[in-house]
């Protein structure tokens, strides 16, 4: 045991540098000039109704048909009217994608947090990691549906299958991210390694943690509405097969719209998480 | 604990040798070190950068186990981690993502015990930190952290405080203030200090003893006792005895690289001196 120490190194890139968190930067938001004067929020409104109130305009002055793209009050009034029939789908949608993401991130943490451990078994699972990572989750929906069937089964299989591999390799690369300096300062006190584990290595890796499940919940919304598409007579992805095949062209957009807030909601979800929990690596 | 008996050191070194297996080979990090630090004495270790200073304080920690010799606190060998032992690590190692009250409880929530608040804030009170204990590492200045992490090492009331180049990232007048912080605090409580530096001055301002630490493989070259009366004024420090003792030290570290042997060698021996 008296050579496995490592020579004493203290790195002069603070942990909080954070350059390895470039993929996702959960500070994208915080980073922009913050909006501040009633000024800045009526500039903004103003620009927001001169691209819709154009849009609109253009529309209907060269009469584009509804059914190739309906103007934005025919979408607001189709989110508006139609939306106690979409609200049901939307709750189909979110079940999916939260029990499938649940399921996913558990499974990827776990598996991030256990291979980190050994660097041989990481070095042996990598490959299978990368094509879990780099294969379309979606193109095995239909595989899926063939041996469960149209309900949440195989959609919520396919969100867990997407969402997964995105947690943990991005978890991994936040447990990768030892400090021996942290790490001796816990042992100094006599820290057992489910301790160091605990205080030192998971707080480290907390920030890069929250950017795998960001990551992991936009791709298991994408999968979930893609599986929906697939087969299957209820979720959000299925309203937009059902609107377009009926040239329905305003329900479209307003499940689209949906969609969006959805996905924004998500981002904004994680970025406040991690605003109150791993700000220190602004 | 047998602190009281003049005869044995606090802490003893006792020809210590650290090989470190690295990809490139083995690396002879300590030889055959050997050095006592009596109790509540303050001993500094200065030396060549890569001499194994660090290697040497987290061996006599308890932090790497030496590959042979051992380290005895109180004449009792120990092998790992001790509560008695405190560290003071380079550059403070708070944790960023404790405010600093939640790093100085830190260890206790590892060793599972209640923090003594009183003792705490008199320290927090002592290093001048009242009123921070809500600030994140990273609003604070260099020197705040390390006086942080001073408080931290010294929550636990440790009868060695083992300090690894607490300063070297500090600008100049901080280190000053902060070496007279050091001082003051042991005028106070008498703790053991092992004090890794690469100021001479640093060392001569808050030693009793300075040891010298030869070029790698690390082995303690020189012992000095420092005899100037504490508190250690700036007058004090002004003196030529201070003076020469400081070259004296420069000599022994820099001196046999600076000093060509022959003239035949003159060449090479330039060469030398920046390897």
């Amino acid at each position: 045991m008296s050579g496995g120490d490592a020579i004493p190194e203290f790195s002069k890139t603070k942990a909080g540098d954070g350059h390895d968190v470039s993929l996702t930067n959960l500070s994208a938001f915080a980073s922009g000039p913050g909006i501040k004067s009633g000024t800045e929020v009526a500039a903004i409104a103003a620009v927001a109704v001169v691209i819709i109130g154009g849009i609109e305009l253009a529309l209907r002055l060269f009469h584009v048909p509804p059914y190739i793209m309906p103007p934005p009050s025919a979408i607001a009034y189709a989110l508006f009217d139609e939306f106690p029939l979409i609200a049901p789908h939307l709750g189909y949608t979110l079940v999916e994608l939260v029990a499938g993401f649940a399921i996913g991130a558990i499974i990827g943490l776990v598996m991030a947090a256990v291979i980190t451990q050994f660097p041989f078994a990481e070095k042996i699972v990598a490959p299978y990691i990368l094509l879990l990572v780099t294969t379309p989750m979606l193109a095995l929906v239909p595989l899926l549906i063939l041996r469960f069937g149209f309900g949440y089964t195989p959609r919520i299989i396919a969100v867990a299958l997407a969402a997964g591999p995105m947690v943990m390799i991005n978890a991994a690369t936040g447990f990768r991210r030892v400090d021996s300096a942290k790490i001796a300062l816990a042992r100094s006190y006599g820290a057992s390694t489910l301790q160091i584990f605990w205080k030192i290595r998971a707080p480290m890796a907390l920030p890069m943690i929250l950017v795998g499940l960001m990551i992991g919940a936009i791709f298991g919304l994408l999968t979930a509405v893609g599986a929906e598409m697939v087969g299957g007579g209820f979720g959000l992805g299925n309203r937009l097969t059902t609107y377009s095949s009926m040239i329905q062209m305003p329900q479209f957009f307003a499940v689209v719209l949906v969609l969006s807030a959805l996905g924004i909601l998500i981002y904004v979800l994680f970025f406040l998480i991690g605003k109150r929990w791993a700000s220190w690596e602004a | 604990m047998n602190a009281g008996n003049a005869t044995t050191p606090k802490l003893g070194v006792q020809a210590a040798t650290k090989i470190y297996h690295t990809a490139s080979g083995d690396l002879l990090a300590l030889d055959r070190c050997s050095l006592d630090v009596p109790a509540n004495e303050i001993v500094s270790i200065v030396g060549p950068s890569g001499c194994g200073k660090t290697t040497l304080l987290w061996s006599m920690s308890g932090l790497h186990r030496l590959t042979s010799g051992a380290i005895l606190l109180d004449g009792r060998e120990i092998t790992g981690p001790h509560p008695d032992i405190g560290i003071v690590f380079q550059e403070a190692n708070l944790l960023p993502w404790r405010n600093l009250d939640a790093n100085i409880r830190f260890p206790f929530e590892i060793k599972g015990e209640k923090p003594d608040r009183a003792w705490i804030a008199h320290l927090l009170h002592r290093v001048g930190l009242d009123g921070f204990g809500g600030k994140f590492p990273r609003e604070l200045s260099g020197g705040m952290q390390q006086r942080a992490a001073i408080v931290r090492a010294l929550s636990l009331k440790p009868s060695v405080l083992l300090m690894d180049e607490p300063f070297g990232s500090l600008d100049s007048f901080t280190r000053e203030e902060m070496n007279r912080l050091v001082e003051e605090i042991w005028l106070d409580t008498k703790t053991t200090i092992v004090f890794i530096t690469h100021s001479i001055e640093e060392a001569i301002f808050l030693s009793d003893r300075v040891a010298v630490l030869s070029a790698r493989p690390g082995r303690v070259a020189k012992e000095y006792r420092v005899p100037f009366p504490r508190p250690r004024s700036l007058e004090i420090m002004a003196t030529k005895e201070v003076f020469d003792l400081t070259n004296t030290i420069k000599m022994d570290i820099v001196g046999d690289r600076v000093r060509p042997k022959t003239p035949d060698h003159h060449a090479a021996e330039i060469v030398r001196i920046r390897p």
